[in-house]
């Protein structure tokens, strides 16, 4: 009977996320082409129905009635599956992820994690660098030359950066002393969020600048670049797959700051205490504003050049990523 | 051995000042951005709203009428002599009182570069340049103006 219940909750647990999370990844890229105009003093998109609220729809029915093309001379096995890997990465990504302390419902205590695994952040890990195969395996099996090159450049570029990535968080992972996702929020109760009280800020920078690489976003949009490689990896594709990495884009962006909230801004801990039921509620305004700092930084910086980029992963992040490991060492020894 | 001890020194002082200038630069870059992103945007929303157009605006052609509602053109052909594109086709007739009338006039507007030199040229104000752009068709033949078409296009008075 236990088991039944548990796969029940599981479910409801997994559906609700699923569907929450599809509907903000719809809403995100009405939200991302909203800001972009306010910030280049136009209006975006405003037609279909009132400001524009059903665009997403419209988006979706077109892609998806979209002619699906395979090019003759792709890997066709490869071509089809990339699409799949990334959004699969991305989504996987929300399995581990604290959305809220816990609610009680029909006598039981339900919490907002679908896996409260003890090998969280090392679980994160992993699915991101999956996701790095959806973007090279697309790029290089369309038999494209721009394609080819984006994905050469995606795979240099998330290596490099992944690195930076994992050794910026290395000191919340010190100052925890673990890698459960859930205990690391419930160690920043109380507005001990290791951004600022345990001098995690720049970390925090870091770790920011390297979720942009990850993520393939402007300053860092090497493996898509417009401008030099026509859209990079995903030039041949078309209809629901492209559809798919478009979603697994915009799921990769809320999933890198659901971990930046989780990791460096207290998670569900908020400036006054709600109710554990409506935690979430905080969980979800700070991944907000990181999202919207996203699209904000989007309007702002133009792309770096492909050697600058190389440059200030290896010469500069690693080195300054490394020296915090050392310094938040030194921290925690004189502060015992 | 104390001069590179100091080179060293003052190169790491230089790239920490460089450091500060870049994040500076790039937090003006943000806060720029913030402000324009709480501005009006500038965009008129066009079906809604339409833009004025400049006083001298050369829109869509039309035939100033007379008193009888008609053209007051002559049919000189001053108009199809200066057009640049040559998109005017008119057919004169001789009128039994010894004056000149228009029998067709034609203005192929895919032609036309809206130069404006027809109403320059015209002696009697006849033709003239209006304020209208709004002018699509889905066929080539339906962009030709014909004589009922430009006194059509006339503004209405008042």
């Amino acid at each position: 009977m236990e088991l039944i219940y548990f796969l029940i909750e599981n479910i409801v647990k997994v559906v609700m996320v699923f569907a929450v999370l599809m509907g903000v990844v719809a809403y995100l890229t009405l939200a991302e082409r909203k800001i972009l105009g306010r910030i280049q003093v136009r209006y975006g998109p405003n037609r279909v129905g009132p400001f524009g609220l059903f665009q997403p729809i419209a988006d979706g029915i077109k892609a998806f009635f979209k002619e699906d093309v395979v090019p003759a001379r792709a890997d066709q096995t490869l071509f089809v599956i990339a699409p799949m890997i990334s959004i699969t990465a991305a989504i996987s990504l929300f399995a581990v992820i604290p959305f809220g302390e816990y609610i009680d419902f029909l006598g039981r205590r339900i919490s907002f994690t679908i896996a409260n695994l003890d090998i969280g952040l090392l679980y994160v890990f992993a699915i991101a660098s999956l996701g790095e195969y959806g973007v090279v395996l697309g790029g290089w099996s369309s038999y494209n030359k721009y394609g080819l090159m984006g994905a050469l450049r995606a795979a240099a570029q998330m290596i490099s950066y992944e690195i930076a990535l994992a050794l910026s968080v290395m000191g919340v992972l010190m100052i925890s002393g673990t890698l459960n996702l859930v205990e690391i929020v419930q160690q920043q109760a109380g507005w001990h969020w290791n951004a600022f009280y345990h001098f995690q800020f720049f970390p925090f920078i870091f770790y920011i600048v390297c979720a942009l690489a990850e993520i393939n976003r402007t300053p860092f949009d090497m493996p898509e670049a417009e401008a030099e490689l026509a859209c990079g990896f995903n030039i041949e594709y078309s209809s629901m797959k492209f559809a798919l990495f478009f979603m697994a884009e915009y799921a990769h962006l809320v999933a890198v700051c659901a971990i930046a909230t989780t990791l460096f801004l207290g998670g569900w801990d908020g400036p006054f205490n709600l109710p554990p039921a409506l935690s979430w509620i905080w969980f979800a305004a700070k991944t907000g504003i990181l999202v919207y700092f996203f699209i904000w930084q989007r309007g702002t910086f133009p792309r770096l050049r492909y050697d600058q980029i190389m440059r200030f992963g290896w010469k500069f992040l690693l080195p300054l990523t490394l020296a915090n490991i050392f310094g938040t060492g030194l921290y925690m020894v004189l502060t015992g | 051995m104390v001069i590179s001890l100091l080179k060293g020194i003052w190169w790491f002082i230089k790239g920490i000042g460089l450091l500060v200038a870049s994040v500076f630069a790039l937090l003006k870059g943000l806060r720029l951005t913030f402000s324009k992103f709480f501005s009006r945007p500038v965009t008129i929303r066009y079906p809604e709203h339409k833009r004025e157009v400049a006083p001298r605006w050369r829109g869509i052609h039309y035939f100033e009428r007379d008193e009888k509602g008609d053209t007051c053109c002559v049919a000189c052909g001053l108009c199809v002599a200066i057009c640049p594109s040559q998109c005017i086709r008119l057919v004169a007739v001789e009128l039994d009182g010894g004056g000149r009338y228009p029998e067709q006039y034609e203005i192929n507007t895919v032609r036309c570069i809206y130069c404006g030199m027809c109403a320059e040229a015209c002696p009697v104000n006849a033709i003239k340049l209006g304020r209208n752009y709004e002018f699509v068709d889905y066929r080539r033949e339906d962009l030709v103006l014909d004589k009922g078409r430009l006194l059509a296009n006339a503004p209405k008075e008042g």
